[in-house]
């Protein structure tokens, strides 16, 4: 008997289009793995009866021979993204109850495509964190656990209930946003595949904004063809995005080669940390063995501004986002506090104060302070010549090289609550995703193996600008050679 | 950027104080609403006097996830408004994040044009009513986007919020600290405002608010550096514009005199008193946190699109004014008030063209004829119905018909005066007027002579008079005619028939 969730984003395809079974079933059996799942707090709202509606629409397409890309396949959306009609929170307080009017562009694309949309993730709040610990609707609990243990883990973040959602078998693919590593480190912790696409590739039209420069949609899903099917649904210039790229959207799915002849891959010395856990090291030297042998020549690099891009990251992105989220005010919807007899500055003080998160609050503080007057140009003005130095490095390495291959994350999940005290050590946890997140280039991350504790790891490769294809061959050559087949036991 | 005291402003403006004179220094920063029927960074629409917050997209209400995009019909005005002034057009020019937290500013920022604006330095010239002109150097211009509008007299409790005016396309035209008096700043605005009107890239409304000023003041004592400047803002009249400049300065060399020291603030002008008050110190000014704006590729133009721009300006008030003088041989007053405005010069060349045409002449030929008519009769009957140029309920083609029948010796002078009483009110066509009612001059040679013949013969002995040397009596017959005929005789005719008649 197949297990429809068990079933890969193509397998489910190819049996919907052979007959074997229909969209309603396969929906169905996803509705109850998400209700039974709920221990793991992956999703804030379920929408059952609109993932139906859009199995028996997925059905009535098969039948009729106009069915789209998508069409019948079980997906989540991560609540950054505005759905019509349903409930869009961003995992914070100050939007708890908000209901757009409007639907994303990469959510439109989705459901065009014929995608069922089982519900909206959890997530950090305003996909600020790398734990998914900040949401206002509580942390996502990763379906992994450790050898003999039963203390929970994180599933990363910021797309952590999209990681949590994938791992556990309760969609085929969900989305992502990745402003940092939001999409690549959740991936990592939890075993499955995700990639961010070139900035500007998909629109962020809809998409509510963290680090508006930074912000990229992407996929996270269990394997690399599946991740490569979803892009292709989901990419594509909008005009209603200013920074989209007006390039087309190659058939990545198709095109899909697990080749590397003739392939330079190059392996950035600076990424070689002090103190690297040794599992990931070994890890990341086994990826290189894959690579050669997969027909790629392997190339040593350097990214001399390696070490300059966490504490860059942390100058734009709070920056951009204390403007962003200036707009959640009481004033026009969401949460509004206005104490009696108080002034307008009194409302503000009140609204944001009870709807900001402690972590939302902490970045809105540095990026204000990055850009106020006196401090501007040490802070900002630097940190975005420093960028410009970053991406520069990227530069010159494609001049030796097509790809690089990296680890995703410095380490394996954690426990929950093991780093919310040290905001520090949280963000080392993106020491290795962000520098590609402000150059703006699509990368990738891969399930390639398990620590001693039985936990995943994952290998990152970072394409040029708006090379996805080139990223996810390699990324195909390497899942091949890692056979990675490890899944959570379920104990929820 | 403190210069040199330099006179080159006739009439200059000095306040005599109990220690001396003091100069004016005044700077203008006037947001002109950009001719466009959508907004800035959205398709809303911009209609003025719309019922509240019907006028407002997603992303004016900066609802999350929304994004700008620039209008490109915006830029092409400021591009075109640059070219109008003579200014630099930026090729690359880039939008910025002004922070700042307000009910009617739904983003938490403005996006505008801080440290690159679209257009650098340009001039424009400015004429008194003494005739004489200078140049006021424009420093910039740029594009940002309007606020809402917070309205706080509709309930004792709260205030409302209406987003029909959010994101409205505007541009920030900022003067060089170049003018001295109020009547100079007054020229300044009204030149502006004729030449964005006469290029359409702003109707120049200043009671909608398509158009209000933020005015710089300080005083020095002639020929010293700058003093510390006050800005008095959303000034809305250019009445006002003098009175608060006026305040201003007493208000400044008031405290000077004390022996005080200007603080640099913010300051709203008040209608109702003529004062000015503060609003802010500059302690109290707001850190706008200005970075680039991130939803937004810096804006880069092409060298066709700004010819495409040069190509569509009409004839600007300055040039047209000199071809009036040039050309159609128009006095400089005259060629002044008839360019003033666009609407004025649009109407007036079209009564010229049609004016000409009827008559068969050539345009210098009649210009001064219809330029005359349409700034007296014309104007003073309009300024007594209290209605504008564009309102008005003659149309030139009905004026050209007038001045044509008053050439051709259809109307007399008086007559023409009374059909256009009757067109103002009916706005009927003044042939059809004259047919209608009867106000046609006669020269039908045979009726005026039987008139002339009853004159006669009711005056027997002054025929006799006139006829013995008393030449001076003419004059009576003639106005004995004209009444008969009811002042419709051709004065012409009338002269001629009468001298033959009299012998």
């Amino acid at each position: 008997m197949t297990i429809f969730t068990d079933l890969t984003l193509l397998a489910m395809r190819d049996g919907l289009a052979a007959r074997d079974f229909t969209a309603r079933e396969l929906v169905g059996a996803h509705v109850t793995a998400v209700e039974a799942a709920r221990p793991l707090n992956a999703f804030i709202v379920e929408t059952p009866e609109i993932a139906l509606a859009a199995a028996d629409a997925a059905d009535a397409a098969l039948a009729n021979g106009s069915a789209g890309l998508l069409a019948g396949i079980p997906v989540g959306i991560k609540d950054l993204f505005c759905t019509k009609g349903v409930q869009t929170t961003a995992a914070s307080a100050i939007l708890k109850g908000f209901t757009p009017r409007y639907e994303s562009t990469v959510t439109a694309r989705l459901f065009d495509a014929g995608a069922a949309m089982l519900g909206k993730l959890n997530l950090d709040e305003f996909a600020m964190g790398s734990s998914n610990e900040t949401s206002a609707f509580g942390p996502v609990i990763s379906p992994w656990r450790a050898l003999g243990s039963q203390a929970p883990l994180v599933p990363g973040g910021s797309s952590g209930g999209s990681s949590a959602a994938v791992a556990a078998r309760l969609c085929a693919a969900a989305t992502g946003t990745d402003t940092g590593g939001s999409i690549r480190q959740p991936a990592a912790f939890t075993g499955i595949a995700g990639i961010k696409p070139t900035y500007g590739r998909c629109s962020r039209w809809g998409i509510i904004a963290f680090a508006s420069s930074l912000d990229q949609a992407g996929v996270m899903a269990r394997t690399v063809a599946d991740c490569a099917l979803m892009l292709e649904a989901m990419a594509g210039y909008d005009p209603k995005d200013s920074t989209s790229l007006n390039a087309p959207v190659p058939a990545y799915a198709k095109a899909l080669s697990g080749s590397l002849k003739g392939k330079r891959i190059g392996i950035p010395r600076e990424y070689r940390m002090d103190g690297m856990d040794s599992a990931v090291d070994a890890l990341w030297q086994q990826g290189i063995a894959w690579a050669r042998d997969a027909g790629a020549e392997i190339v040593d690099v350097s990214l001399p501004h390696t070490g300059e891009a966490l504490p860059t990251y942390y100058i734009v992105a709070p920056a951009e986002a204390s403007s962003n989220l200036a707009r959640y005010d009481g004033v026009r919807y969401g949460m509004r506090v206005a104490p009696d007899g108080g002034t307008l500055n009194d409302m503000y003080e009140a609204t944001r104060a009870a709807g900001f998160g402690h972590e939302v609050k902490r970045r809105i503080m540095i990026g204000t302070y990055v850009l106020s007057a006196g401090y501007y140009d040490a802070y900002y003005l630097k940190a975005q010549k420093v960028r410009a130095l970053i991406a520069q490095d990227f530069e010159h390495a494609w001049e030796s090289c097509d790809l690089l291959l990296t680890p995703t994350a410095p380490t394996a999940a954690f426990g929950l609550g093991a780093k919310m005290a040290d905001p520090i050590a949280m963000y080392l946890n993106d020491v290795f995703t962000v520098p590609a997140s402000l150059a703006g280039l699509p990368a990738m991350s891969i399930p390639a193996g398990l620590d001693p504790d039985g936990l995943p790891l994952g290998l990152q490769i970072i394409g040029r600008p708006l090379d996805e294809q080139g990223v996810l061959n390699a990324s195909y050559a390497l899942e091949q050679a890692a056979g990675f087949v490890a899944a959570p036991t379920r104990w929820w | 950027m403190p210069g040199p005291y330099t006179d080159g402003h006739a009439g200059t403006y000095i306040i005599e104080g109990r220690t001396g004179p003091w100069e004016l220094v005044i700077g203008l920063e006037v947001h002109a609403q950009v001719t466009s029927r959508a907004k800035l960074f959205s398709g809303s629409a911009t209609d003025f006097g719309s019922e509240p917050n019907s006028q407002v997209s997603f992303v004016d209400a900066a609802m999350p996830g929304m994004l700008p995009v620039l209008n490109g019909e915006c830029v092409r005005q400021a591009v075109r408004t640059g070219l109008a002034l003579g200014a630099q057009i930026n090729r690359w020019s880039r939008f910025d994040r002004k922070n700042y937290f307000y009910a009617d500013l739904p983003q938490g920022y403005q996006i505008s044009q801080y440290q690159h604006p679209i257009v650098g330095e340009g001039e424009i010239e400015i004429e008194l009513e003494d005739g004489t002109r200078h140049t006021v150097g424009i420093e910039r211009i740029h594009l940002e986007q309007d606020a809402g509008k917070s309205i706080h007299d509709l309930s004792p409790v709260f205030s409302y919020v209406d987003l029909n005016r959010s994101g409205v396309a505007l541009m920030e035209i900022v003067s060089k600290p170049d003018m001295r008096s109020p009547a100079e700043a007054a020229a300044y605005v009204a030149s502006l405002r004729a030449i964005l009107r006469a290029i359409g890239s702003c109707d120049g409304n200043m009671q909608e608010g398509s158009m209000r000023a933020d005015v710089n003041v300080s005083v020095r004592r002639p020929g010293t550096k700058f003093g510390t400047r006050c800005e008095i803002k959303n000034v809305n009249s250019i009445r006002f514009i003098q009175q608060a400049i006026a305040y201003e300065a007493r208000r400044q060399v008031a405290i000077l005199e004390e022996g005080g020291t200007i603080r640099q603030e913010t300051r709203l002008f008040d209608p109702d008193k003529g004062e000015t008050r503060s609003l802010r110190s500059k302690e109290d000014a707001h850190d706008y946190r200005y970075f680039p704006e991130p939803d937004l590729l810096p804006l880069e133009l092409t060298e066709d699109f700004i010819a495409q721009c040069k190509a569509s300006l009409p004839e600007l008030p300055g040039a047209k004014r000199a071809r009036f003088e040039a050309e159609l041989g128009l006095s400089p007053y005259l060629s002044g008030v008839l360019t003033a405005d666009a609407d004025s010069s649009r109407w007036f060349e079209t009564l010229l063209a049609e004016t000409a045409d009827r008559q068969g002449k050539p345009q210098r030929d009649v210009a001064e004829k219809a330029a005359n008519w349409m700034t007296g009769e014309l104007f003073g009957a309009l300024n007594r119905l209290d209605l504008a140029i564009a309102e008005s309920p003659v149309t030139p083609a009905q004026g050209a018909e007038l001045l044509a029948l008053v050439a051709d010796g259809t109307l007399s002078g008086p007559l023409a005066k009374q059909v256009f009483e009757i067109m103002l009110e009916t706005r009927e066509d003044p042939g059809v007027i004259a047919e209608e009612r009867g106000l046609k001059q006669v020269s039908d040679t045979g009726a005026l002579e039987r008139t002339i013949g009853d004159v006669m013969a009711a005056n027997p002995d002054k025929v006799a008079d006139y006829r013995g040397g008393k030449d001076k009596l003419f004059g009576f017959f003639v106005g004995q005619v004209m009444k008969a005929s009811g002042g419709k005789a051709n004065p012409a005719v009338v002269n001629a028939l009468l001298k033959k008649a009299l012998g």
